[in-house]
């Protein structure tokens, strides 16, 4: 490919979401040429969509919060299946993550004290958000990129050119890794605007592309949201670790139909906000979970109480975590006690005065109001589960974010251990900017250990990258695996809009063993007819074109998930199937891995145990709570450290 | 209730291009990019059109509907008669790629000329102490959503390309603002820099940003009014002129 546009660096982070900006930024301070990749234009990455904080431990509200109660939360939240070591450098550096954002010009909501202010959230035992309104990821998004700006400015100075060290290209999506050998070489894709192809040559990639809640009908993600990064890694050689855990949010919008999926933030539950099915009746009371009874409210009264004094009450059991909610919608509309729509009410307007209302939750009032033509200080409003985050990703080594390909990272959604079953609200953007340093500090040192001896790209994966790429031009030629006989060209759109429904519909938040394996039929034939996608038209700024390219990593990711969950025979966290409604401590231990095939023509599934929680951290729990959770072989050794030598792994 | 309305939308690129006519069934509680997707998934799958959190929070779907600067996620359909024609073109401050689809990177350009947050020398991180009334005021401004249909709005660049090199836009007069009423900021020159470098004197405060703003920021009043109030203080004030004179500091 002799026209091609080549650019080489050091370090190419591949999304510019909170996790991507914050890699580049710390690659680039180590002194890395980085490039970052946005799929949209620098600063509108889904990470805005964020409302109700970053959770860390600061201890600005109620002094009792630290790392440890953090980590226990956490690990509580993901059911005990979390990557333990994530778990706590995430709790122990949050705090760091948040002030260093305020030495970048970050404005937080303020303590009457004049520290950052920081609020409740679902699973979170102590205040520990903070927060800007219910507009935080606009604000972590807006920091980041300005302080970008300000290393391109110092750049400008020193060197006269101010994308010297650290360039952002803008609307340019990568559609392979390339490699040389194991290692990783360089990353291929196209601008949207031209349509023309562009090679990074880099031997340290970070991705950091989010989630793939494109795949789903409903939805709070954005159109970037197809999986790329899931399935870039996958084709590469890397491992997709507990992908058969999907968070829906319990509540998105529901109606009008326009706005379906749109998120309602949980702060609206946090600050005061209840949850009543059609007959009025606030149901949430009737689904607290065992495991979690006694830090919950036994009653309306007490968990009123609550907002005022946390001291000598439990929370209201609308805070509880966000599957649980979730759960408890999805069978409130099922038992017929479901509003017209389909949801439940979720009240704010009886529990605060509309002045009140307006100063905490601006942008859900500004949103139901243009959006919906609904005022939430006067009415109680429709809402009902979405889908929001994937807790599965690719598999990372919890210190430095490298994955099982040499040069390969991953940091915040992409990347799969931190969450475990299922993440806690808040847990995302501190998530994001603790593992985006690490990320940029990993592929560093990665960089710095190779020294002169770098990966090269071969010419030959040039030519196939970019024959793959225009393949949707010459669809109506392509033979199919038919050998020639080959029906007519699909429109992208359809087939994008039934894998929607397929997994909607049978691997959403109930899942069937019956209908997992019919999903994994549909897929089967939704991939063969996504190889005739065939888009019209020219190369420029072409979204038929690029839907037909992304329709290839949703389905790889919805494979990923449909088996693992089809696997799982246990309900867990962000998993929850019919035929095996209750979590099973065999389970626990096993984390399902996704690797391509040795053949690379396919998915293959293979268990692998959770990483032990070390001893130190598996006593800040009380021992009847680990009752729970854990096998009797494993509870043993507890007890009777001398007992066995194994502590981890389930048996299933 | 859905109906089958008509719309005219801007397709071409920078050298040429025309309105084209179309007619698109339009439901209930729509947007009018939800009407857009659905002209695109049936009829024109290779329209361009930019667009990614449809809730009015990313700012990319900016656009100029029946000539008016609008978020097309933000503008439901129900603010039009079925009967009404609805025309929809792309930003016209800004050279066009493809379609309703713009090359922004002007604003990119402009925010890399402002200096940025200067933190303050000796305060540690987590010691950073600001009273909740004083971050208000760079709050608002720092709910902008970089959607740009201020910059796209202000006569100063709309048809005069030649302001553009010395004007940097109401976007980016609000980010002036937000750094200069930064509690903590130690960069004491802002106003300065907003005249020299920014071109504020350009404005003549007719406010079309603040009526295009999505985010309901006070472009004018709370931003660029006290801005230019800074400049004239630190201009024109006898004493400060006096001061500067004779080798006081007047920061």
């Amino acid at each position: 490919m002799s026209s091609l546009e080549r650019h080489t660096y050091d370090v190419v982070v591949i999304g510019a979401g909170g996790a991507g900006l914050r890699a580049a930024i710390e690659a680039r301070e180590q002194g890395q040429r980085t490039a970052i990749i946005c799929k949209s234009l620098f600063g509108k990455a889904h990470t805005v969509m964020a409302e109700g904080g970053i959770a860390a431990s600061m201890g600005n509200v109620n002094s009792k919060d630290s790392w440890q109660v953090h980590f226990c939360d956490s690990l509580r939240g993901g059911k005990f299946l979390n990557n333990p070591r994530m778990v706590e450098l995430h709790a122990k550096e949050a705090p760091d993550r948040v002030w260093e954002l305020e030495t970048y010009g970050a404005l937080f909501d303020r303590t009457p004290d004049g520290r950052i202010s920081q609020r409740n959230f679902g699973g979170h035992e102590y205040p520990r958000l903070a927060h800007v309104g219910d507009r935080t990821g606009l604000e972590l998004i807006r920091t980041l990129q300005q302080k970008i700006v300000s290393l391109q400015q110092e750049d400008l100075k020193e060197f006269g050119d101010a994308e010297a060290r650290i360039k952002v290209f803008a609307e340019l999506t990568i559609t392979e890794l390339v490699k040389d050998g194991d290692a990783i070489a360089g990353a291929f894709g196209y601008y949207r605007e031209s349509g023309n192809f562009v090679l990074f040559e880099a031997p340290a990639i970070i991705m950091a592309t989010g989630g793939i809640g494109k795949s789903f009908k409903v939805t709070s993600n954005s159109w970037e949201y197809t999986g790329d990064g899931h399935a870039l890694a996958l084709r590469a050689g890397a491992n997709l670790i507990n992908m058969e855990f999907v968070q829906f949010h319990p509540t998105g919008m529901i109606w009008p139909p326009s706005v379906k999926g749109i998120l309602v933030t949980e702060s609206v539950r946090g600050d005061g906000g209840i949850l009543t099915n059609s007959e009025g009746k606030r149901f949430m009371f009737d689904y607290v979970p065992d495991v979690f009874r006694s830090q919950y409210a036994k009653s309306e009264a007490e968990g009123d109480r609550w907002y005022d004094d946390q001291e000598n009450n439990k929370r209201p059991p609308e805070l509880l975590p966000r599957d649980e909610v979730a759960r408890a919608i999805n069978s409130e509309v099922k038992a017929g006690r479901g509003t017209p729509h389909g949801g439940v009410y979720l009240d704010v307007s009886s529990r605060m005065t509309p002045e009140v209302i307006r100063k905490k939750l601006p942008a859900m009032y500004q949103q139901f109001l243009e959006l919906a033509d609904v005022d939430i200080t006067a009415t109680p409003f429709e809402v009902g589960p979405t889908c929001h985050y994937v807790m599965g990703g690719v598999e990372v080594d919890a210190d430095t974010e490298g994955t099982a390909v040499p040069g390969l990272f991953a940091c915040g959604e992409v990347s799969g251990g931190m969450h475990g079953a299922n993440r806690l609200g808040g847990n995302s953007l501190s998530d994001l900017i603790v593992f985006g340093r690490r990320a940029g500090t990993g592929a560093a040192a990665y960089v710095v250990g190779l020294g002169d001896k770098r990966p090269a790209v071969s010419e030959s994966d040039l030519d196939a990258a970019g024959k793959a790429a225009l393949a949707p031009f010459h669809a109506d030629a392509a033979s199919g695996p038919d050998g020639g006989a080959t029906p007519a060209p699909e429109n992208p759109y359809t087939v994008h809009t039934e894998l929607q429904q397929t997994m909607s519909n049978l691997v959403g938040i109930i899942r069937r063993e019956g209908e997992l394996s019919e999903a994994l039929e549909e897929l089967k034939s939704l991939r063969v007819r996504a190889q005739r996608a065939a888009v019209e038209g020219h190369r420029q700024f072409n979204p038929g074109w690029h839907l037909a390219l992304d329709l290839r990593n949703m389905l790889d990711v919805s494979e990923c998930i449909a088996k693992s969950a089809l696997e799982r025979h246990e309900s867990r966290g962000g998993h929850t199937r019919e035929d095996f409604p209750t979590m099973d401590p065999n389970w626990r231990g096993v984390n399902l891995v996704c690797h391509l095939s040795p053949g690379g023509d396919g998915v293959e599934l293979t268990h692998k145990p959770v990483p032990t929680i070390r001893p130190d951290l598996l006593a800040l729990f009380d021992r009847s709570e680990l009752d729970k959770y854990m096998t009797a072989p494993e509870l043993a050794v507890l007890d009777d450290p001398k007992a066995g030598s194994e502590v981890a792994g389930g048996q299933a | 209730m859905s109906y089958n309305a008509s719309f005219k939308v801007w397709r071409g690129d920078n050298d040429k291009g025309d309105l084209n006519d179309y007619t698109v069934e339009v439901n209930e509680g729509e947007v009018l990019l939800d009407v857009i997707h659905r002209l695109q998934a049936t009829q024109v799958p290779d329209l361009a059109v930019r667009w990614n959190c449809k809730a009015g929070k990313c700012g990319s779907c900016s656009a100029e509907v029946n000539g008016k600067p609008s978020l097309l996620c933000m503008t439901r359909m129900n603010t039009f008669v079925p009967e009404e024609t609805v025309t929809v073109t792309p930003l016209r401050t800004f050279p066009v790629i493809r379609d309703l689809v713009t090359d922004v990177s002007f604003n990119y350009e402009k925010a890399r000329q402002i200096p940025a947050f200067a933190p303050p020398k000796g305060v540690a991180p987590g010691e950073y102490r600001m009273a909740q009334v004083d971050v208000e005021r760079s709050q608002e401004f720092r709910k902008c959503i970089e959607c740009f249909l201020c910059q796209d709005v202000c006569h100063v660049v709309r048809d005069h390309d030649d302001n553009k090199k010395s004007f940097s836009g109401p976007r980016f007069l609000i980010r002036a603002a937000e750094l200069d009423m930064h509690p903590l900021d130690a960069m004491t020159d802002r106003a300065t820099f907003a005249r020299d470098e920014q071109g504020i004197g350009l404005c003549n405060i007719t406010k079309c940003c603040t009526e295009v703003c999505p985010e309901h920021i006070k472009i004018t009043d709370n931003a660029i009014i006290p801005m230019k109030e800074r400049v004239v203080d630190r201009r024109y004030d006898p004493l400060v002129w006096l001061g500067s004179k004779i080798g006081i500091r007047h920061d």
